[in-house]
C-alpha cells in the first residue's frame, strides 16, 4: 500500500540541529524567521500531501491524462486538489514577495518540495515548471513582462511551462529549428513543433505561459544562436485577463511508462505571438537559470520517491509474515515472522532509508546555500554559495534521482511478487521515478556537466567549497570518542574523492573522453561522500543529544544506527568506484562500433 | 457578534496511543499533538460564520500547558482573530474547564460559544453542557447544522434515532458533531499572518477557578486482547456455545 506520513522530524532535526536556522535568520530576508513559524507550515504542507495528493496518486495513475482535440483533461480530483494547493499559496513558498509570493527560505520549500513529490509525483510536475518559469521570467524578462506575468504565476493561476525538445534535438540544443520572427509592434510570431512538454496542456490553469527555445532569422547556427520566448496560450488583454487564443496548440500526449497524470504534450506553434526574454541570441542563459532550479527541484523529486518507497516498504515488512528468522523465531505466536526480521530485507530497507536520509541532509545542504546565494549581505558570500550550489546542482539531480529509482526498485523486491501486482500501489513509485533520471538533462548529462564544466570552473574554485569543509571537519574530530570511528572511513573515501579527482583532472586534460568516461562513476563517488560527511555530523549532533533526549532518544538512536549502516555498508562503494575510475577508458572505448 | 472558540490539544487522530509502563496515563511524551478534530470543525464554523457577517470577532481559547499555544496558533491561521491561553500543568476535568469558561464568557462577553462535542483523548462529552449549564444558557450539542437569523440559532443535532432541529435563542451553546463542515488547510499566507495576531496568557487564578483535580486516576490499561474466534459448523452448535460456554442465552 502506499504509505506516506511526512518525516517532520527528520526534516526539523536537518533543518534546526544538523544545518541550524542561524545562517538564515542572520539574513535580513529572513529575521522575523523562527521555528514555530516554520513548523506550522511544514506541517500544513504535510497534510496537504497526505490528505490531498497522496489519495490521488493511485487513481491518477490508473486514469491518466485524456488529450481530446486539443483539450487536455487531468485526472480526477485534480482540478480540486490543484484548487487547494493555490488557494493555499503552496505555488509560491520561496516567491518574490514583491509579487505575491511568500518569501520563505528555498530550504523550507525544499522540504515544502519532498512532501508533495512524496505524496504524487505527477501533481508535483504542475507547480514545479511554473516555478522555474517564474524563475527565468525574474532573472530575464523585461519589467513589462514581468510585472504582467509574475503576480499570476506565482499565485498559481497561470501555470508555465519550458519547450525546449524537439524531435530531432534533447540533449543537444544547438540542433533546434524553431523560429521567431520579429514584428513591427516588437513582439515575435514563432513557428515549429515542440515534443515532450510537461504540463503543456491541461486544465488546471486559466492561462499557461510557455517558455519557448527558438531562433531568430539572423541566428548564428548551433548553440549560440538560439534566444528565449515568452508564448502565452491565451494572449492577456489590457487589464490582464486572458483574451484571444494565441497559436499554440497541442497536438497530441505521450503515452508512457509512468507520471501518467502529468500531461506530456507535443505543442505546436502556428504564428503564436511571443516576446523576447533575455537579449537575442542569449536564450540558453535564460534557460540554465530555469534548468538549474529545475535540476535542484528534479533532485527532490527522487528524495521524495525514496521516502514514500521507503516507508510503504518498512510498513509491509512488519507486516508480511513469511520465514523464520535465522536467530530462532521471533514470534512464535504467528505461524511466520514479519519478513523484517531478515537481513536481506533489512539490508533492502537500510539502504532505502539512507538513501532517504542522506539525500535529505545533502538537499538541505545546497538550499540552504541558494538562500545564500540570494540574500547573503556581502557579494563574496553571495558568490561563494552560488559557486556551491552549482557544483552540486548536477550531483543532487542525478544522484538523488538514481537512488530514488534504486529505493523504488527495492521496496518492491520487499514486496516480493505483490511489489509487481498493481493493487499493492509500489511498482508505480519505479515507474513514476524513472523519469527523473532522463529529463532535465539525463543524469550522463549531469555528470558530464560536473566534471567537464563545474570542477575545472574558476580554477577549481567551486570545488574547494566542498573539499574544505570535508577536510576540515575530518582533521577536527578524527579522536571524536563518539564518532571518530566513522571519521576514518570518512577519510578512507574522501581520500578516494581526492584522488579521483587528480586523475580526471590530469588525463581529462589530456583526453576529454578519459573525463567523460569516467563521469557517471565520479558523480556518484562524489555523491557518497556528500552524504557520508552529512551521515557523520549527523551522528556527532545525535551522539551529543541521546543520552538526555528523554523521549527524543528513539530518534536519535535511529540516526546513529543509518548513520552507521551508511558508513559501514554504503560509503565503501567509493573505494570500488575510485578503482573503476583509475582504469581509465580503454576498456570501455576499446571494441569497434561494428562488434555492438 | 463576537463568537468564543474552545480548541484542545490532543494527541494526533493518526497516532497509536500507548498507554504508560506505569499505567498512570497515556504516552504523550514525543507524540505528534494537534487540535482536536471536533474543535478544528468548531473553528471552520466560526469562520464561516464571520465569513459570512454573521459575526464579528472569534477568540480562540485554549487550557493546558505552553505548547497549546501551538494549537491556538492553528486556530488563528485557520481565521480567529485573537487568542486566550489558560497556562496550567494540570490537565483540568471538564468542569473545572467548564468553570475557566464560564469565567472567560464573562469576561469576553460572546453571543455565542461554537466547541467541539468532544474531545478524542477522553471522550468525556461533557463540557459544552456543563458550560451550558453553569451559564444558564442553552444548548445545540452534536451540530451538523447551525443557521442565524434574528437572535436565534437554529442548530440540527444528530441524535441516536436520526435529526432533532432546535431553536436557541442567543447566547447559545453550540457544540460540534463531524458533519457540520470540513474544515480548511490553513493557508500560507494566513499561517505567516498567524504569528503576528494577539495571543494572551493568563493563569486559572487570574479567572478565580480553582483547577485541582476532583477524580483519582487509580489506573489505565489497554483493553485485553481480542482472543481468536472458532468457526462453528452449524447453527445448532452455534447456540449450543452460546448457552453453555457463554452463558447469553
Ligand atoms: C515525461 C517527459 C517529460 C519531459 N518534459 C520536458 C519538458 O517539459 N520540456 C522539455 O523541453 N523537454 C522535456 N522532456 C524531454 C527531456 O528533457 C529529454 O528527453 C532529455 O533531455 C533527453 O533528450 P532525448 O530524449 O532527445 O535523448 P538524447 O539526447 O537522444 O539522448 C539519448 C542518450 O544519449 C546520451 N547523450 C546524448 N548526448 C550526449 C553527449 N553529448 N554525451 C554523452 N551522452 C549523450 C543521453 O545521456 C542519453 O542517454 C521530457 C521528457 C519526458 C520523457
Amino acid at each position: 500500500m502506499q504509505t506516506y506520513q511526512a518525516p517532520l522530524r527528520d526534516m526539523r532535526f536537518n533543518l534546526y540541529e544538523l544545518h541550524g536556522l542561524d545562517a538564515l535568520t542572520a539574513l535580513p530576508a529572513f529575521a522575523d524567521l523562527n521555528a514555530d513559524t516554520i513548523d506550522s507550515v511544514l506541517e500544513e504542507a504535510a497534510k496537504i500531501a497526505t490528505e490531498v495528493l497522496l489519495p490521488l496518486n493511485a487513481s491518477g495513475d490508473i486514469e491518466g491524462c485524456v488529450a481530446e482535440n486539443g483539450v487536455v483533461r487531468t485526472p480526477r480530483g485534480f482540478r480540486e486538489a490543484y484548487a487547494t494547493f493555490r488557494d493555499g499559496g503552496w505555488a509560491s513558498v520561496a516567491g518574490d514577495p514583491d509579487y505575491g509570493g511568500q518569501g520563505l527560505p528555498e530550504s523550507v520549500n525544499t522540504l515544502v518540495q519532498e512532501m508533495m513529490c512524496a505524496g504524487n509525483l505527477s501533481f508535483s510536475l504542475y507547480p514545479g515548471l511554473t516555478y522555474g518559469a517564474v524563475k527565468a521570467l525574474a532573472a530575464h524578462g523585461s519589467p513589462e513582462l514581468r510585472d504582467l506575468y509574475l503576480p499570476k504565476m506565482i499565485e498559481g493561476i497561470w501555470s508555465g511551462t519550458m519547450c525546449l525538445t524537439e524531435s530531432h534535438c534533447g540533449t543537444d540544443l544547438g540542433l533546434l529549428r524553431t523560429r521567431a520572427v520579429p514584428e513591427e509592434d516588437g513582439s515575435y510570431r514563432l513557428n515549429g513543433a515542440k515534443i515532450f512538454i510537461s504540463a503543456g496542456e491541461h486544465d488546471l490553469t486559466e492561462n499557461i505561459v510557455h517558455l519557448v527555445l527558438a531562433r531568430l532569422p539572423d541566428a548564428p547556427a548551433g548553440i549560440k544562436g538560439i534566444s528565449l520566448f515568452l508564448v502565452p496560450k491565451f494572449l492577456p488583454r489590457e487589464d490582464g485577463t486572458p483574451g484571444e487564443r494565441n497559436g499554440v496548440a497541442c497536438t497530441g500526449i505521450e503515452h508512457k511508462m509512468g507520471l501518467k497524470a502529468s500531461a506530456t504534450c507535443q505543442i505546436a506553434f502556428d504564428d503564436a505571438k511571443g516576446w523576447l526574454v533575455g537579449a537575442p541570441h542569449k536564450g540558453m542563459q535564460g534557460m540554465f537559470t530555469m534548468m538549474n532550479e529545475e535540476r535542484l527541484g528534479v533532485g527532490i523529486q527522487g528524495l521524495g520517491i525514496a521516502s514514500v518507497a521507503y516507508q510503504s516498504a518498512a510498513a509491509y515488512a512488519k507486516d508480511r509474515l513469511q520465514g523464520r528468522s535465522l536467530a530462532g523465531a521471533r514470534r512464535p505466536d504467528l505461524a511466520a515472522d514479519p519478513i523484517i526480521v531478515h537481513p536481506d530485507v533489512r539490508r533492502m530497507l537500510m539502504t532505502m532509508r539512507t538513501s532517504a536520509e542522506g539525500c535529505r541532509a545533502v538537499g538541505l545542504w545546497v538550499s540552504q546555500a541558494v538562500d545564500l546565494s540570494r540574500h547573503a549581505e556581502t557579494e563574496a558570500a553571495r558568490t561563494a554559495a552560488a559557486d556551491f550550489v552549482a557544483l552540486m546542482t548536477p550531483v543532487v539531480k542525478a544522484l538523488f534521482t538514481d537512488l530514488g529509482f534504486e529505493a523504488a526498485s527495492l521496496g518492491i523486491q520487499v514486496y516480493g511478487g505483490h511489489g509487481y501486482i498493481r493493487e499493492h500501489g509500489v511498482e508505480q513509485f519505479a515507474r513514476d521515478a524513472r523519469i527523473a533520471m532522463l529529463y532535465e538533462g539525463t543524469n550522463g548529462i549531469q555528470a558530464l556537466d560536473l566534471v567537464g564544466r563545474k570542477m575545472p570552473a574558476h580554477m577549481g574554485r567551486s570545488l574547494r567549497y566542498f573539499f574544505h569543509p570535508v577536510s576540515e571537519f575530518i582533521e577536527a574530530n578524527r579522536k571524536d570518542p563518539g564518532v571518530g570511528g566513522m571519521v576514518e572511513h570518512l577519510e578512507r573515501a574522501f581520500g578516494a574523492l581526492q584522488l579521483a579527482t587528480g586523475q580526471i583532472a590530469q588525463s581529462g586534460l589530456k583526453d576529454p573522453e578519459e573525463a567523460g568516461a569516467a563521469a557517471t562513476d565520479y558523480l556518484r563517488l562524489l555523491g557518497l561522500v556528500a552524504m557520508g560527511y552529512m551521515f557523520v555530523r549527523s551522528a556527532k549532533v545525535a551522539h551529543a543529544k541521546v543520552s538526555d533526549a528523554g523521549p527524543d532518544a528513539g530518534f536519535y538512536k535511529a540516526k546513529l544506527g543509518s548513520a552507521q549502516f551508511f558508513i559501514d555498508r554504503i560509503l565503501p562503494q567509493a573505494t570500488a568506484l575510485f578503482l573503476a575510475i583509475k582504469s581509465g577508458k580503454q576498456s570501455t572505448m576499446a571494441l569497434e562500433d561494428a562488434a555492438f | 457578534m463576537k463568537l468564543l472558540v474552545p480548541v484542545k490539544r490532543v494527541v494526533d487522530y493518526n497516532v497509536k496511543v500507548r498507554v504508560k509502563a506505569d499505567g498512570s496515563g497515556v504516552e504523550t511524551a514525543g507524540v505528534k499533538m494537534s487540535m482536536n478534530p471536533f474543535d478544528e470543525i468548531a473553528v471552520e464554523e466560526a469562520v464561516r460564520l464571520k465569513e459570512k457577517g454573521a459575526a464579528t470577532e472569534i477568540v480562540a481559547v485554549s487550557i493546558g500547558v505552553q505548547q497549546c499555544q501551538e494549537t491556538l496558533r492553528t486556530a488563528l491561521a485557520m481565521g480567529a482573530d485573537r487568542a486566550v491561553l489558560v497556562l496550567t500543568e494540570e490537565s483540568p476535568e471538564p468542569l473545572a474547564v467548564a468553570k475557566l469558561l464560564r469565567a472567560l464568557v464573562d469576561r469576553e462577553q460572546p453571543g455565542m460559544v461554537i466547541m467541539g462535542k468532544q474531545a478524542i483523548d477522553d471522550d468525556m462529552n461533557a463540557t459544552g453542557q456543563m458550560l451550558a449549564g453553569l451559564l444558564g444558557w442553552a444548548q445545540g450539542t452534536f451540530a451538523s447544522k447551525v443557521e442565524l437569523s434574528d437572535g436565534v440559532a437554529t442548530v440540527t443535532r444528530e441524535v441516536d434515532g436520526g435529526l432533532e432541529t432546535v431553536a436557541l435563542t442567543l447566547p447559545a451553546i453550540i457544540t460540534a458533531d463531524l458533519r457540520l463542515n470540513e474544515p480548511r488547510y490553513a493557508s500560507l499566507p494566513n499561517i505567516m499572518k498567524a504569528r503576528k495576531k494577539p495571543l494572551e496568557t493568563i493563569a486559572p487564578g487570574d479567572l478565580g477557578v480553582d483547577v485541582t483535580p476532583r477524580l483519582t486516576t487509580l489506573r489505565v490499561a489497554e483493553p485485553p486482547v481480542r482472543q481468536s474466534g472458532v468457526k462453528v459448523g452449524s447453527v445448532a452448535e452455534l447456540v449450543a456455545k452460546l448457552r453453555a460456554e457463554a452463558k447469553v442465552i
